[in-house]
């Protein structure tokens, strides 16, 4: 049989009971020594099960997994569709199309992506922009940034450049320059090394499979 | 029985707490002056836009906020713990100094977010100017000195149970707590550009200090309040704390899942986040019944008013901005639309207020009593119920317009917009997002008066007017 959620929530609470009722055994359940008892049961079963999914996640989502993908993802197409039998969105990963005009191999992607995820970091982006929903409420959501519809309807024409990645780093170098409503981003001085780096982290963020996380962002493209 | 010193007389331990607590206050208004920036901000973008930009004055609200929660944490220990174990701490000398590295590291970051603000992007900013990982951004080399100083703490406790001979529940308790929270914090000290592995290790020391062990930690100096404030008698309180305990780790451990909905992580958190996240305001109910039964028995009087007020809305406000606000949009058919929106820094100003701010004024106002006039039977002044009202108005004012904004935000960009850069804007334009903004700066505007009416009522009470009236009711 697979144990799922279920299984696992109605075993912890059973277990929590019948061990702390075992251990308290000719106590009162007013007395201190019945509870302490259940807080120790609780929080050994709890933070248990936490360390097990914990391992079990982390295989989950490493980097090439099914969940995550691999950062050479930013050499392929990317999309969402409706996936009818999970009810929900799921990225999907087409042909291999090239980013910025080559294709780049593991090591190259990598150190791409990870340049990218630093350039983040420096900048502070989570404090304005959410990613995976995570972040400040200034400026908008960036788990799937990279499919959005505004870069090709706004951006593109906008800074004059002909591939989404392009027009993508040049608004990140000069976002002072190309306002997209009252609130405007600050120019972070990101060198160009920099913004093709965010674009690539950005791209490999949309293809993260987050249980349909933004709902039907696929109907928007 | 916990042991005070003879009237007038406080142990080293003491003095030092009262030292945390001014620093925590002086940050509490820093916090409040940066959050008031950031909501300026949202009425006018241009204001200090590429100065100071509302990536920096949030970054800084926050921070604040955590370091000057923890300092009164600290200080709330250092206040009871000789009381409760009957001698001197030990090592106070370390704790000391402790504390002026603390204060020395804190300025040093502030400083350079005001200054630097941000780097490039490489390992050295990370190191030395921001790790950029919301409510984590302090450099690695502050982290390093955060669990220095937690492990100085500890280190304090630990060995003055130990020289004392003599262990309370309360303080197992409090041993225990500490070692996970200085443990879970070294889990958001590792770089990765996988985000997914990011924010699962992040959510560690977020999730599981504001939600586990800050709740325990906070039950832990309450428990030690009530017993000198109401004179309830350890038993009782130890009981309810080690039910507390229980019932916090039992939900709050893998309630932990609610923030693993969306981030890459398996399926199955959808199911154990969402159940036993509901079932977290089960301890805070608890609280809330326990508060009632006390101040009914007391009839709403005991030798501290302030620190009895404070007490109660601790209780409830814990209840309503952790519980209520947080069972809002804690199941994920409902976060699938919420998060991410302002419905989370509602949840987030109540809960940190309602939680964590009520604690620490309650040991505040429990320890200026002791040290100003431990021989009044009753502390009390006529601004603490001024600044009590208007706190409570304003920090409910500014999270319900944040509610409306982030209702809209639900609807309008996520729900019905599909999230996109446009639907984002729409919904920041949308009349019902606008006015939520405006009216949480008011409120937030009403809450730094409040906050100056407090700070004014801490620096007087128990000073002139009391004594004054005692020395007219002397023979």
């Amino acid at each position: 049989m697979e144990i799922g959620w279920i299984e696992t929530t109605i075993g912890a609470l059973f277990a929590t009971v019948v061990l702390t009722l075992w251990l308290s055994r000719g106590s009162g359940w007013l007395e201190p020594r019945f509870w302490r008892n259940a807080a120790v049961v609780s929080s050994l079963i709890m933070s248990g099960i936490l360390v097990y999914l914990t391992v079990d996640s982390v295989n989950q989502i490493r980097e090439g997994s099914a969940r995550v993908p691999a950062y050479t993802v930013i050499n392929h197409e990317i999309g969402l569709k409706r996936d009818y039998e999970k009810r929900r969105d799921v990225p999907v990963i087409g042909e291999e199309v090239g980013f910025f005009g080559k294709v780049w191999s593991e090591a190259e992607a990598y150190a791409l992506v990870n340049k990218g995820k630093m350039t983040l970091q420096s900048r502070n982006c989570m404090d304005c922009h959410t990613l995976l929903g995570n972040g400040a409420y200034f400026a908008p959501d960036l788990t799937r940034a990279w499919l959005d519809p505004k870069w090709e309807a706004m951006v593109m024409p906008m800074t004059g450049k002909a591939t989404r990645e392009e027009a993508m780093a040049e608004w990140l170098q000069h976002p002072d320059r190309y306002p997209t409503f009252a609130r405007r981003m600050p120019n972070l001085r990101l060198t160009e090394e920099e913004a093709k780096a965010l674009v690539a982290f950005l791209k490999w963020m949309s293809a993260i499979d987050t249980n349909g996380f933004p709902d039907r962002f696929a109907a928007a493209e | 029985m916990t042991q005070a010193l003879p009237q007038g007389k406080l142990y080293e331990s003491q003095k030092l707490a009262l030292w945390y607590f001014w620093v925590a206050l002086a940050l509490f208004g820093a916090q409040v002056l940066f959050g008031l920036l950031a909501a300026w901000q949202y009425l006018d973008p241009g204001f200090l836009y590429g100065k100071l930009n509302f990536m920096t004055n949030r970054m800084l609200h926050v921070n604040a906020m955590i370091v000057w929660l923890l300092l009164g944490f600290m200080g709330g220990v250092y206040w009871f713990l000789p009381m409760e174990l009957g001698r001197e701490v030990v090592g106070i000398r370390l704790a000391k100094a402790a504390f002026f590295t603390l204060v020395g590291a804190v300025a040093v970051v502030v400083l350079v977010y005001l200054l630097v603000q941000y780097g490039p992007g490489n390992a050295f900013t990370l190191w030395f100017i921001t790790e950029g990982r919301e409510y984590i951004e302090a450099p690695r080399w502050a982290d390093i000195g955060i669990v220095a100083v937690m492990a100085i703490f500890l280190y304090n406790v630990v060995a003055t149970a130990l020289k004392a001979q003599r262990i309370t529940g309360v303080v197992a308790v409090l041993m225990f707590d500490l070692v996970a929270l200085a443990g879970l914090y070294t889990a958001g000290m590792h770089y990765t550009p996988n985000i997914s592995m990011d924010q699962y290790f992040w959510w560690w020391v977020v999730h599981l200090w504001v939600e586990a062990t800050w709740e325990v930690l906070v039950g832990s100096i309450m428990a030690m309040a009530l017993m000198h404030l109401l004179g309830t008698p350890r038993r009782i309180v130890e009981t309810w704390l080690y039910l507390e305990v229980a019932l916090v780790f039992g939900t709050g451990i893998l309630g932990l899942g609610h923030h693993y909905f969306w981030i890459g992580t398996p399926e199955y958190w959808l199911g154990l986040g969402g159940f036993f996240s509901a079932l977290e305001p089960i301890p805070l109910v608890a609280m809330v019944v326990h508060a009632v039964y006390d101040a009914g028995v007391h009839r709403m009087q005991t030798v501290n008013q302030p620190a009895l007020f404070w007490a109660i809305a601790q209780a409830f406000g814990n209840f309503i901005g952790a519980g209520v606000w947080g069972f809002m949009q804690t199941l994920p058919q409902i976060n699938l639309y919420s998060h991410g929106t302002q419905l989370a820094p509602a949840h987030g100003h109540l809960a940190f207020f309602g939680a964590y701010v009520t604690a620490i004024l309650t040991v505040i106002y429990m320890a200026l009593h002791q040290v100003r006039r431990p021989d009044l039977p009753r502390f009390d002044s006529k601004l603490w119920k001024w600044a009590f009202v208007l706190m409570v108005v304003g920090i409910f004012g500014m999270s319900a317009a944040m509610t409306v904004a982030g209702f809209t935000q639900t609807m309008v960009e996520r729900a019905i917009g599909g999230s996109t850069w446009q639907a984002y804007i729409d919904a920041q334009q949308h009349p019902w997002f606008q006015n939520g903004m405006v009216w949480r700066f008011v409120f937030g505007v009403f809450f730094f008066v409040s906050y100056l009416v407090l700070l004014w009522d801490l620096a007087t009470i128990g000073k002139g007017e009391a004594r004054a009236v005692k020395e007219v009711g002397a023979p």
